[in-house]
């Protein structure tokens, strides 16, 4: 299979604007004969359907949720990045490309990356004119901080709740399409398959979530925005409802899926407290800018802490480790999302977790609080520390918060070209769904961006590319490769329903949560993957005989919703293995004990990096790994796109 | 970590034409540190196993923000705590052998569809009549052209912190959603570029929430003392000033 990025050729920061004019129109008295189905409504698919609808086209957008405004980027907190140079601190769409180019490990597309950087200028205008209320200073301009390491001030904010501010914003775009009736939205409505026709994805089928009834919807393009795949951990920071049937069912229909791999484990989430625990929640990284992160240095003094024998405040400054200023004293604190996790893991692993379960690290502001006073630390992050004291009932003015890493974002997706086009004609991937521009690693308030970037500004010029080679209404659901895949979808719901075993959903889904976490999550070898890959099917197999799946299909069946998507679940986790098996090298979200520096490498001694650092093999693996479906329980065949790198060299990554 | 065991009282309804009932329901050993939620799905865990149907209930970021959880808790919505979600509620707020008494989120214009789950779908229609600023994709002018006093946008960030839930409508004995609407409406008419439409806006959105079957606001202020963001019932009074002067202007004009 021949994978083209379809990156326009020419000067890097030339590419966008050369492509744009060089895109297909399709002109406004056609654009109303073309229908497109988006699924999801968060960031990049509410900002994709409601522009569709302004310039025309008919489009019909789908959730799971009740509301689109309940979307899942509605949780984002700190902020969204963009190039606009506002504090004249020496930003500009060159550096912020680079920074994340670097900060994804030199895993993802120049032009893509470049084109994000561009893009995201025009969000910030976007999104103001909409009526977003940024924080702003008393002269009416609008504020920026640093956020996430980046050394400039380029992140626009709304307090701690800048992924709602600027979802309300995308859904009130949304209702005002809905209004003009450009856009027909289904909420409760969830996808349980693709129809590809004649080798062109023209359709989905959809179950109603209320009534249960599945039925058929057929369009000239199909575009996911369905996020991304870390409830496959079971634990993580998604809500609840988020999960990868969308896009793993496209995979089973021929789309490939790019990097799985690539998963981002957030250092700042308050740890698990009990086998009960349904999800984790995740404090802002923006804490990290004032609070310290420690462990006790000896492990009778942390075992006394984890038996509450010994209150945090009564270690002395001698018997704490500051581990992270003490390994990166340039960066300390603020070091990279992968690196304070692998840090975090490392010391707990050590026995010097603070936490009940051993697994936990101290973040303190006794420090911060002295040096510039309750107020204003109340001030910064004042709702964080009540949100804090509400879960779990400390007050962190008193006493340190205790934290630990959670999977949080997934980077990996479905493969897309330039044109946000997978391999599947007239499949479109968007936002968190595909895995274009953040290659290995995320950079902080960027995953906002990329949605929105997504939504609002690359498939609106993009789609026509592909539209403008088709009949409108070609494909209709009397097709019959939709009866077929109709009766696919009600014989899985059915068989679901028939197993009535003995063990709930959830139970399965804890079961292959923990499978992930310990043996493909924020420290890997060939052994883990190898035995996880052994134990999935296993788990699998006893799924299809031994689940309990409560009441009918014809009704608002939660427990049959979530036995659909851990069902997917079991056999994604698979290829999450596969990719991080294949890939024999660290980067990014994607640690591989068994690469990483040591004291010996020429590297490290010449002072370049550090042990325990990720060793990425450029010679060896400088692709981005698209895998094939081949069946269930089988092994997926690799797919490489080579990167390709004309602007920037690839570096080691140091942060001491 | 200790444990409590507790009776609760649950609104079960097969579905939206079906008579509900109140089921009693024995929670043992459920963890203190166990958000409400979780204790849920303990006791539905519990029924799967016995073969039973698990109490159906919104949920979905469970950290206080999507607005999806909906739950009356002894007659409060969103419990006693104040201030926050049912899903930031935890169960270390409540005392061993503690009956508790759970419904949904109950209103004319938010049917039951089943059990302790709602359709507040009416809140999404009073959205598409009006509360949006339009502009288009692409059509924006550089985001430091308009200039915002901190005041305004601090006030529409106050207003704009709302997260949909329908607390307020549950709270209030006339089911009103003065509160939701005020504040849906106080976003946008406190900033400068939601004024062309302001008027506009604000006869739309009432027109569609009376049409919603919502009842009217008599002061009562039990919205703003359930509601999870803390919205301020000061946005009633500027939504009953806004809408008396796009009266008069709808009248002179």
């Amino acid at each position: 299979m021949n994978l083209d990025s379809k990156i326009p050729a020419g000067p890097l920061d030339q590419k966008w604007t050369k492509h744009k004019m060089d895109s297909k129109l399709i002109n406004p008295a056609n654009k109303k004969k073309f229908n497109i189905i988006v699924v999801g409504s968060g960031l990049a698919g509410g900002s994709a359907a409601a522009t569709l609808s302004e310039l025309g086209y008919k489009v019909k957008c789908f959730c799971y949720q009740d509301s689109p405004r309940r979307a899942h980027s509605i949780a984002a907190q700190g902020g969204i990045n963009a190039a606009k140079n506002y504090q004249n601190d020496g930003d500009s769409v060159h550096r912020l490309f680079y920074d994340t180019i670097k900060g994804g490990d030199f895993r993802s597309r120049e032009g893509n990356v470049h084109r994000l950087a561009e893009v995201s200028l025009n969000i910030i205008d976007q999104c103001v004119a909409q009526g977003v209320p940024f924080a702003r200073e008393y002269g009416g301009l609008l504020d920026n901080r640093s956020f996430g390491g980046a050394q400039v001030k380029r992140t626009f904010y709304a307090r701690g709740q800048t992924g709602q501010q600027l979802l309300i914003g995308c859904y009130q775009a949304l209702a005002k399409e809905i209004h003009a009736g450009g856009v027909q939205m289904f909420p409760r409505t969830e996808m349980l398959d693709l129809v590809v026709a004649d080798g062109h994805a023209k359709g989905i089928i959809v179950r109603d979530l209320v009534t249960g009834e599945i039925t058929a919807h057929a369009a000239d393009a199909v575009i996911l925005a369905t996020g991304g795949y870390g409830n496959a951990f079971y634990l993580s920071t998604n809500a609840m409802g988020c999960n990868v049937m969308a896009a793993f069912r496209a995979h089973k229909r021929g789309a490939l899926f790019a990097n799985p791999c690539y998963t981002q484990i957030h250092p700042t989430c308050i740890p698990v407290s009990g086998d009960y625990q349904s999800k984790l929640t995740l404090m802002s990284e923006s804490l990290r800018n004032d609070g310290r992160i420690w462990v006790p240095k000896s492990q009778e003094t942390a075992e006394k802490i984890r038996k509450g024998q010994l209150r945090a405040r009564d270690v002395g400054e001698e018997d704490r480790d500051y581990y992270l200023e003490r390994k990166y004293p340039s960066f300390g604190n603020l070091c990279p999302r992968d690196i304070a996790s692998r840090s975090a893991k490392e010391v707990c692993d050590d026995g010097l977790g603070v936490a009940p379960t051993g697994k936990g690290v101290f973040l303190d502001f006794e420090k911060a609080i002295a040096d510039q006073g309750e107020q204003a630390i109340s001030a910064k992050y004042g709702n964080l520390f009540q949100m804090y004291e509400k879960i779990s009932g400390d007050n962190p003015y008193q006493t340190p918060m205790q934290i630990y890493p959670a999977v949080h974002y997934t980077m990996g997706g479905l493969w897309v070209d330039y044109d946000l086009m997978s391999n599947v004609p007239g499949l479109h991937v968007l936002g968190e769904a595909n895995f274009s521009d953040h290659g290995a690693n995320r950079l902080g308030a960027s995953a906002l961006m990329q949605g929105l970037a997504d939504g609002y500004f690359v498939i609106p010029a993009t789609i026509a590319n592909y539209l403008a080679t088709q009949k409108p209404g070609a494909v209709t659901t009397s097709h019959p490769e939709f009866k077929r895949c109709l009766g696919e979808v009600n014989d899985r719901v059915n068989s679901l329903l028939q197993i009535r075993g003995k063990r709930s959903v959830d139970s399965f889904h804890r079961e292959l949560g923990l499978q992930l976490w310990d043996n493909c999550g924020m420290s890997r070898t060939p052994e883990s993957l190898n035995a996880a890959l052994q134990r999935i099917p296993k788990i699998r197999d006893e799924f299809w005989a031994n689940v309990n799946v409560t009441g009918t299909g014809g009704e608002l069946n939660m427990e049959l919703e979530k036995a659909g998507r851990v069902a997917d679940f079991l056999e994604f986790g698979e290829l999450l293995c596969h990719d991080a098996l294949q890939r024999a090298e660290s980067c990014g979200g994607h640690f591989r004990a068994d690469h990483q520096f040591t004291e010996d490498d020429p590297e490290v001694k010449d002072g370049r990096t550090q042990p325990g650092e990720a060793k990425r093999h450029d010679d060896e693996f400088s692709y981005v790994s698209a895998w094939e479906y081949t069946g269930v329980g089988k092994a997926p065949t690799l797919h490489k796109e080579q990167l390709v790198f004309e602007d920037v060299t690839p570096s080691i990554r140091s942060y001491k | 970590m200790s444990s409590l065991n507790l009776t609760l009282k649950v609104w079960r309804q097969a579905g939206p034409n079906a008579a509900g009932s109140i089921e009693t329901y024995q929670a043992k050993d459920i963890p203190t540190e166990a958000s409400f939620l979780e204790m849920l799905d303990i006791v539905n865990e519990r029924l799967i196993t016995k073969g039973s149907e698990p109490i159906h209930f919104d949920h979905d970021c469970r950290e206080g923000i999507c607005g999806a959880c909906s739950l009356t808790i002894n007659g409060i919505p969103h419990g006693p705590e104040g201030g926050i979600t049912t899903c930031q509620l935890h169960m270390r707020k409540f005392s061993n052998g503690d009956t508790i008494w759970i419904e949904p989120f109950r209103a004319k214009a938010f049917p039951v569809i089943k059990d302790l789950v709602v359709d507040r779908s009416a809140f999404d229609r009073i959205i598409e009549s009006g509360g949006y600023i339009s502009v288009r994709t692409g059509s924006a002018p550089d985001a430091h052209a308009i200039l915002v006093p901190k005041e305004a946008a601090d006030a529409a960030f106050e207003a704009a912190a709302c997260i949909g839930c329908g607390a307020c409508v549950a709270a209030c004995k006339n089911a009103s959603a003065m509160l939701f609407v005020s504040a849906k409406a106080s976003h946008l008419n406190h900033l400068p570029q939601g004024q062309p439409e302001k008027h506009q806006r604000v006869l739309a959105m009432v027109k569609t929430m009376d049409n919603e079957g919502f009842g009217n606001c008599t002061n009562q202020y039990e919205c703003e003392a359930v509601c999870p963001k803390e919205i301020s019932a000061d946005n009633i009074a500027k939504l009953n000033r806004d809408y008396a002067l796009a009266k008069a202007h709808d009248a002179l004009v």
